[in-house]
């Protein structure tokens, strides 16, 4: 207050405000107060059939399907399984994105030469500037068909007649990965570059193997970092619609597709409410039950 | 269990810069040896070679009479303590001492006897299950020692261990340290920038400048008989005197000066190179009437009592500054600031050397 003056202290504080409120907090409220509400004509609004009710989060449970999975057949609601299968591939885009990251962000925090790391990070930012869109549409081209990377292959030798990439989930996860593992690689350098060197040098010169410091020492210190990393990845790939939308292919129903088209082809703004409150919560339990699991605190995350 | 140390002509260089240069030392197996030098000396780098943190850029070193070149610091029978301690704050402290033992697959039941025998040694029982936060700079010292002593190493390297500490605890802990090292017989490897440290604790010290070592001698021979200037300036202080040799006899050679002609011991490898002239404080006596030689007329400027002895500050004639340390045992009559007197040294403690070693 005293260093900004009052006029601009007012000015950001309010501007804050607005933002929390018109932007974070009427949208989920009318959100959350829709989804209770039945689907109705506009003249029957408010009439008597506009009732609270669970009918909405219920339909999940509509319309069954078959599915063959480790050799045992079952029915299981067509959106439940398409849940859990955002939920499944989630997972593995958050492994798969552990997997790349960790190793180059050890590389960038402890072994790389100080002078390099403005110029690496450079090679890692550059692809944002490009937008999101066009970054997934780039996928598409890359893995299309006749695409460069089948007649690379063809050209290598490594196969010898071209791969349907986008078949099942394969596109999804290959957007998904590349979308949000930065938001990964962070976090665990930050982690990572704030562990001292000499732990690392200490268990080394105690006979440690390099995977024991990793295990014993290295991955225990970045934990919060995996952690937040894992969060931040795991809650951007389920509640991504664009990558799904455009790397999909005809197999592959991401939950969030579901809750779009309640919006758009079913016209049916308060099912598509309660399917994303759905979305929400579970994804939060999911989330709070893995860092229970894995004794993370919120605090360390927040670090 | 302990291992003899030798460094042949072992050389480090970064880049165009010779951090170690020509390093010769035979350690012997379970010898307390320190290095000693001011920092950036070399004497760190020396120490990371020894543990297998940088390879040598030349000559051999030989640990138990095995050259050790290409083996990682996991594959070498050495146990380093940081500077730092890089104790490992997740781990309980039975588990950091045993951090060891357990990358050797021994089971969690004598990995936990094992760190409460140490915990023993060190002196710091029950402290098994705190955690090293809750530990105080001396306790977090002695689990470190524990830590490195648990994987039975044949050489400890220390990178001065102490330095963190304050005063009291610094002294308890060298003499902890000796007696460790006596109980295990471990070739004890001590990096430090304090001469007091060195002198107390070591059988032997090497004291290095400029990445050469420039003396390696038990530490009485280093304070009475350094080899150059820069180890008596080092370790101890020093009345330092410039001028002139003249023939040398008996081991003795005349040294004129502005102040006046001295005569002071000569070392053979010291004549024909320029030297100077140096005497201890305490072997500087203050006199009322001239001495028969080596006396210089001063003046008194300051006092200052430091408690033991009191450090009497003078000027000669020429503007030197000459310092005269007198004991506090109620001997002899502090003088008062501005008291005329002679300042005056035996020919047999004072010394004229050269300059450092270093690199021609």
């Amino acid at each position: 207050m005293r260093r900004y003056g009052m006029g601009l202290t007012l000015t950001i504080c309010l501007l804050v405000a607005f933002w929390l409120l018109m932007l974070v907090i009427v949208p989920n409220i009318t959100l959350f107060e829709q989804s209770f509400r039945p689907y109705l004509p506009v003249t029957e609004i408010g009439g008597p059939k506009d009732v609270y009710s669970f009918d909405n989060f219920l339909k999940v449970f509509n319309g069954d399907t078959q599915v063959t999975l480790l050799g045992f057949t079952f029915n299981i609601p067509v959106h439940v399984l398409t849940f859990s299968l955002t939920i499944f591939y989630s997972i593995l885009v958050t492994i798969l994105c552990f997997c790349l990251a960790y190793p180059l962000a050890y590389y960038m925090a402890k072994i790389v030469n100080p002078k390099t790391l403005p110029t690496l990070l450079l090679l890692l930012f550059i692809p944002l500037w490009v937008s999101e869109v066009l970054r997934a549409f780039a996928w598409w081209i890359i893995l299309a068909l006749k695409g460069p990377l089948n007649s690379l292959f063809l050209f290598l030798g490594v196969i010898d007649k071209p791969v349907r990439w986008i078949v099942d989930y394969n596109g999804v996860i290959i957007g998904l990965v590349y979308t949000y593992v930065l938001f990964m690689l962070f976090p665990i350098y930050n982690a990572i570059q704030s562990l001292d060197t000499n732990q690392i040098e200490a268990a080394e010169d105690l006979g440690a193997p390099w995977w024991k410091i990793h295990l014993k020492i290295v991955m225990p210190h970045a934990k919060p970092g995996i952690a937040s990393g894992s969060v931040m990845v795991f809650m951007l790939s389920a509640g991504s619609l664009l990558v799904p939308s455009i790397l999909g292919s005809t197999t592959s129903q991401w939950f969030t597709q579901t809750i779009d088209q309640w919006f758009k082809d079913a016209l049916d703004w308060n099912t598509a409410s309660a399917y994303a409150l759905l979305l929400l919560i579970l994804c939060t339990v999911f989330v709070s039950l893995a860092m229970w699991v894995f004794k993370v605190k919120l605090s360390d995350i927040a670090k | 269990m302990s291992a003899a140390i030798e460094l042949d002509n072992v050389c480090c260089d970064f880049g165009t810069f010779r951090a170690v240069d020509n390093a010769n030392v035979a350690i012997k197996p379970g010898e307390f040896f320190s290095f000693l030098g001011p920092s950036g000396c070399g004497k760190t780098t020396i120490l990371r070679m020894i543990s297998g943190f940088i390879e040598p850029t030349g000559g051999v070193i030989r640990i138990g009479g095995q050259d050790v070149k290409g083996k990682r610091p996991n594959q070498r029978p050495t146990a380093l303590i940081f500077q730092n301690l890089a104790l490992f704050p997740l781990m309980p402290i039975w588990e950091n001492i045993s951090f060891g033992l357990e990358v050797r697959g021994v089971d969690k039941a004598a990995r936990r006897a094992k760190a409460e025998e140490l915990l023993r040694l060190v002196d710091l029982p029950g402290a098994a299950d705190k955690m090293v936060s809750q530990l105080s700079g001396g306790q977090k010292q002695r689990v470190a020692i524990a830590r490195a002593l648990a994987v039975e190493p044949s050489v400890m390297l220390l990178d001065e261990p102490l330095s963190a500490l304050d005063l009291k605890l610094r002294q308890h802990m060298r003499a902890e340290l000796r007696a460790i090292q006596k109980r295990t017989g471990v070739t004890f490897i001590y990096i430090t920038h304090d001469q007091g440290e060195a002198l107390a604790m070591s059988d032997r010290v090497g004291v290095m400048s400029q990445g050469r070592i420039q003396q390696i001698a038990d530490p009485r021979e280093i304070y009475n008989n350094p080899v150059n200037g820069f180890v008596a300036s080092f370790v101890g202080e020093n009345n330092i005197f410039d001028g002139t040799a003249g023939p040398v006899a008996d081991g003795f050679a005349g040294f004129d000066t502005p102040e006046g002609r001295f005569r002071a011991r000569i070392a053979p490898e010291a004549v024909g190179k320029a030297v100077k002239l140096y005497v201890r404080p305490e072997h500087t006596v203050l006199t009322t009437a001239p001495g028969a030689e080596n006396s210089v007329p001063v003046t008194v400027t300051e006092v200052s009592f430091e408690g033991a002895f009191i450090s009497v500050l003078t000027e000669t004639a020429t503007g030197k500054s000459v310092v005269a340390e007198i004991r506090n045992d109620g001997s002899a009559t502090v003088p008062n600031i501005g008291a005329q007197l002679h300042a005056g040294f035996a020919a047999e403690r004072a010394a004229l050397l050269p300059d450092a070693n270093v690199r021609g």
